[in-house]
């Protein structure tokens, strides 16, 4: 994960294969993000998350590190691991949500999970028609963790929410933007041109309404996030969840997120 | 239950999905040739029921990318579930069809 400041734009750049999996040291490089962003932010009024990796922008958490170390300890020491690990992404994310600037999510391919979850934190999300949106968390005996049901119901009708959570179906870029998901759809390869367009479009706005206006529309669902942990916690000592994650390790399948 | 409608409206429903309906056959050419061209593959090394897994050497990443060249070329939506078990080029265009 890198990041760079350049005319008021700055771009964190996920680059971590096989698909940007978000494990520990994933977090501690979002954490150093956070914790430079207010900085940053000071001469800044756009910030572009995009990926460098072909197969795509995020496939979400790294269950084969959440597996293997689950696998080491007592199971309420590994709840305990897990709660911990889902408080700190959470404050990164809501740290990125409440973020005074724009935001955009300039995605392409795999965008599942929890990197679905970094993607919904931003304002906009611009998507290359090749981008894949997914929620697969119910295969595992789970909900999304990274606050993804607070902010779909946020931005989505709860029809959508429901149908992509509960059937666990991915949806492509147009339907994604059919749904209000997406703002544009663009060519394979575009969506980082088009995300920097429309950064720099943002940079000619006044910065005090620009983030006036996105505090007014975009309230953060905090009471909902900290419902979320609880019952992904909750859900989390289910053997089931065990059964899950060691099925998806071991498999071979082609589609190793359908149960 | 049976469904009721007037031999008219019969008519012409099937006249209107004749006309703008690819068979399934068009159906199978045009993902065979959209795979060949998409994965590098001689068009003439792959048939309707081969394993396109196995043909075009395609992982899991790669299955994903092709449903969703799939689903913008013949602009329908196919959720993962009804491909899951599906690997032959035949099958698929049946999925494919029974959604244009």
């Amino acid at each position: 994960m890198s990041w760079v400041l350049n005319d008021g734009v700055i771009e964190l750049a996920l680059h971590r294969s096989p698909c940007n999996e978000i494990g520990l040291l994933a977090l501690e490089e979002l954490e150093r993000f956070s914790g430079a962003l207010d900085a940053l932010a000071r001469d800044a009024h756009a910030l572009i998350v995009h990926s460098t990796l072909r197969s795509g922008f995020c496939a979400g958490a790294d269950l084969r590190e959440l597996y293997f170390r689950s696998q080491e300890m007592e199971k309420a020491r590994a709840v305990e691991g897990v709660r911990d690990f889902l408080e700190r992404i959470h404050r990164v994310l809501n740290n990125i949500d409440a973020a005074p600037l724009t935001t955009i999510a300039a995605v392409h391919g795999v965008t599942f999970g929890g990197g679905f979850e970094l993607a919904l934190v931003c304002d906009l999300i611009i998507a290359d028609k090749m981008a894949r949106f997914c929620f697969p968390e119910l295969r595992l005996g789970l909900i999304p963790g990274f606050g993804g049901i607070p902010r779909l119901k946020r931005d989505l009708g709860n029809g959508v929410v429901r149908d992509l959570v509960l059937t666990g179906r991915s949806l492509n870029a147009t339907k994604a933007q059919a749904v209000g998901l997406v703002s544009q759809v663009v060519g394979e390869g575009e969506a980082l041109r088009l995300a920097q367009a429309t950064a720099a479009q943002l940079g000619k706005f006044d910065r005090r309404a620009a983030i006036a206006a996105k505090k007014f529309i975009k309230p953060i669902p905090y009471h909902e996030l900290t419902q979320e942990i609880d019952l992904f916690c909750q859900l989390f000592t289910e053997p089931s969840v065990e059964k899950g994650l060691r099925k998806f390790v071991e498999s071979t399948d082609a589609q190793p997120y359908l149960p | 239950m049976r469904n009721l409608i007037c031999p008219e409206s019969e008519r012409l429903y099937q006249s209107s999905k004749s006309e703008d309906m690819p068979t399934q056959e068009q159906t199978l050419e045009e993902i065979l040739n959209l795979a060949a061209k998409h994965f590098k593959v001689g068009r003439d090394k792959l048939t309707p029921d081969d394993d396109f897994f196995k043909t075009l050497g395609i992982d899991s990443l790669q299955a994903l990318d092709l449903l969703t060249r799939l689903e913008n070329h013949f602009h329908v939506e196919l959720p993962d579930y009804e491909l899951q078990g599906v690997s032959d080029f035949r099958t698929l265009a049946g999925r494919i069809q029974a959604r244009l």
